[in-house]
């Protein structure tokens, strides 16, 4: 039952990220972290969208397996700022595929130079509901209880939230070092919540290839991060908090293409024992070019008439 | 006559405003960046190895034959370029131009940024 819902779950993110890949003609390459949770401060390059499914596969203690699916719409609306859509779903065994909502963020390099430490603001407004397992940042006494129950049950609790987040990264040699201060509030009524990631990656090697491969270590980035709750408002208290520990590797394919994968143990009794994480991305470059080319025809026709 | 003045003031305004910019990148590095020289200059797997960074990363705004697309993606076979040291390019490409649309780089790691700086040189 599960192999067949998670399947199901899986093909329609799979097609529906193919369908938007062949509509794109050019793929670029970048140098992303393969981080599940932490955020550096490398931005999208400007008028580049990158698709991107991430997915958790966990069992959470008392509950189903389930495979949730977060897929990224992220576009570079300028050098130093970057816009993100998320698209969630999930799959539990002997239970639903269930959409679970969206989120909406932003991020923004304040500093126009690289520092020591480069701040970037990060805003998100998310719109989902209780069954989103997507886990992409662990804040206050979030639980693998929150994760064990029905769908239909979960889907009853609507999370009307907005997150902000100061990431603070540097670069140092060649390793990239990142820590994330979050803090989430829902809307309706709940206390204002806490959470932190950290992560540090570094390329296998660091100078490139004469010539053109896929399988050079400088292809792989590994590393690893760690991130839980902080506690909240009305109980500001690590009692009762997860906290993960996930060791991370990344894979440049050619064709703009990329692939994470990262295991992740939970570090107390709260957190979910193991959650498995995999990342699939695509980059395309200079897509905005497209929507000025159209805008610069519509002007010229204008004008024309 | 008065016209012509003008004329004459425009142009002079313009030059010097246009011979400001070109060199304006380059006095903000600092004394210690500008003076390094890049240890893998003239080395042919280096240029090679930055040709393929450069096919990667730099392609989609400089373009193949890195001549930019005459608007605000510039050239990189240019008098900026040729007049620069190896320690100019390599600090501007590490910072970015955040600012104009130029990403940074420092997310590159440093060997690959001296490759992409021995690409350059080698195609002025």
């Amino acid at each position: 039952m599960l192999a067949e819902t998670l399947k199901r779950f899986m093909s329609h993110a799979c097609w529906l990220a193919a369908s938007l890949a062949i509509l794109f003609i050019q793929p670029a390459l970048a140098q992303d972290k393969p981080y599940f949770v932490t955020y550096s401060h490398d931005l999208e390059e400007p008028g580049n969208l990158e698709i991107e499914t991430k997915t958790a596969l966990a069992r959470p203690e008392g509950g189903n397996r389930y495979g949730a699916t977060a897929m990224e719409l992220e576009y570079g609306t300028r050098a130093w700022w970057t816009t993100e859509l998320y698209l969630d779903g999930q799959a539990t065994g002997d239970d639903s595929t269930v959409f679970t909502g969206w989120r909406l963020e932003n991020r923004i390099r304040p500093l126009m130079r690289d520092h020591a430490v480069n701040p970037v603001f990060y805003v998100e407004y998310e719109n989902t509901s209780g069954a989103d397992k997507t886990i992409l940042e662990v804040v206050g006494h979030d639980g693998q209880a929150d994760l064990a129950g029905p769908n239909g049950e979960l889907r009853k609790e609507h999370q009307h939230e907005a997150e902000l987040k100061l990431i603070l990264s540097s670069n140092v040699r060649d390793w990239n070092i990142s820590e994330n201060f979050i803090t989430e509030k829902n809307l309706g009524h709940d206390p204002w919540e806490f959470g932190y990631a950290v992560g540090a990656t570094r390329p296998l090697r660091s100078a490139a290839s004469g010539r053109e491969c896929a399988f050079c270590a400088e292809k792989f980035i590994a590393g690893a991060e760690a991130y839980g709750g902080l506690g909240d408002t009305f109980a500001l208290t690590m009692r009762d908090t997860s906290h993960y520990i996930a060791p991370l590797i990344g894979w440049q394919l050619p064709k703009g293409a990329r692939l994470s994968f990262s295991p992740g143990f939970g570090l107390t009794s709260t957190s979910l024992a193991r959650v498995y994480r995999v990342g699939l991305a695509f980059e395309f470059e200079q897509v905005g070019h497209w929507f000025h080319g159209a805008a610069g025809r519509n002007s010229s026709q204008g004008g024309a008439e | 006559m008065r016209r012509r003045s003008f004329a004459s003031l425009f142009i002079l305004l313009t030059a010097t405003f246009a011979l400001a910019a070109s060199s304006s990148r380059w006095q903000h590095v600092p004394a210690k960046d500008h003076a390094r020289t890049n240890p893998l200059a003239g080395d042919s797997a280096a240029i090679a190895a930055g040709a393929n960074v450069y096919g990667e990363h730099c392609q989609q705004c400089h373009k193949a034959d890195a001549m930019g697309d005459g608007h605000k993606r510039p050239a990189l076979r240019s008098e900026r370029i040729r007049t620069a040291s190896d320690g100019d390019i390599e600090w501007f490409l590490r910072q970015g131009d955040l600012a104009h649309g130029m990403p940074s780089w420092s997310s590159l790691p440093e060997a690959q940024r001296w490759q992409l700086v021995a690409y350059l040189r080698s195609i002025q």
